[in-house]
């Protein structure tokens, strides 16, 4: 089980990001932070911002229209 | 951090750093600095935006953001399973510049597009410096009570300081 889940269905480029940033720090470190999206930019965008920030991208899975990322709280 | 002076310093040594020239006003130029700065410093960059000429009225407490289409064939609305641009001449009709920034602003909420209200709140909290520059300010008068807090004024200089020793800098 993920410690926090942002729901940032419905929103567009660059609100999935800036709101997983927010979240992020309401995570411990090392914990997780599930992401649902429905914008298919927030693939590439999300990998790009754990990348930069340093935290680990654990998953990245498409269900239906969803996208869903795991993000372990390492940056 | 952003002191009192106007002059801006950096972070921690080895954090990144951007800048961005604002020059433009409209609704639709306002999105880019926006969206690059907010995203730029949830990446933990280190970012500054200096708002000149057409650009400084994004500074001001209450916004009045427009679009025209005149002059922009490619401005393509989509319309009834295509896009349309608006020929000038229908463009230069009295209401339209109102009737197609009312369309965009729908577009913008439908969509899940940030507003640039909510873009500039979310950049002023992650610390964002905003620099209006005080010549424009002198030129078209405008007053230092009608803008938001949080900005600091400065110049060409106060602005290359920055530019300097940043590691990305725009001008849009």
């Amino acid at each position: 089980m993920p410690d926090k889940t942002l729901d940032a269905k419905g929103l567009n480029c660059p609100l999935p990001i800036l709101r997983t940033k927010k979240m992020l720090n309401e995570v411990p470190a090392g914990g997780t932070l599930e992401v649902l999206a429905t914008d298919p930019g927030s693939v590439a965008d999300m990998a790009s911002f754990c990348r930069t920030t340093g935290n680990e991208l654990v998953e990245s899975t498409k269900d239906g229209d969803v996208f869903r990322f795991l993000i372990k709280h390492t940056g | 951090m952003t002191e009192g002076n106007g002059t801006v310093t950096n972070g921690a040594p080895n954090q990144k750093s951007m800048t961005i020239i604002v020059t433009k006003g409209t609704l639709d130029w306002a999105y880019p600095p926006f969206i690059l700065a907010t995203t730029a410093a949830a990446m933990g960059v280190n970012t500054t935006m200096f708002f000149t000429f057409y650009g400084l009225p994004l500074l001001l407490k209450k916004l009045d953001l427009k679009i025209s289409p005149l002059g922009n064939p490619a401005m393509k609305m989509p319309m009834m399973g295509m896009h349309m641009a608006m020929p000038n001449w229908v463009a230069t009709i009295p209401g339209v510049d109102s009737g197609a920034t009312g369309m965009m602003k729908n577009m913008i909420k439908k969509k899940g597009v940030a507003s640039i209200d909510e873009l500039r709140d979310m950049a002023l909290e992650a610390e964002v410096k905003m620099i209006a520059c005080q010549m424009t300010m002198d030129l078209f008068e405008y007053k230092e009570e009608d803008m938001i807090e949080g900005m600091t004024l400065g110049g060409a200089a106060t602005y290359l300081e920055q530019a300097l020793k940043s590691d990305v800098n725009l001008f849009v």
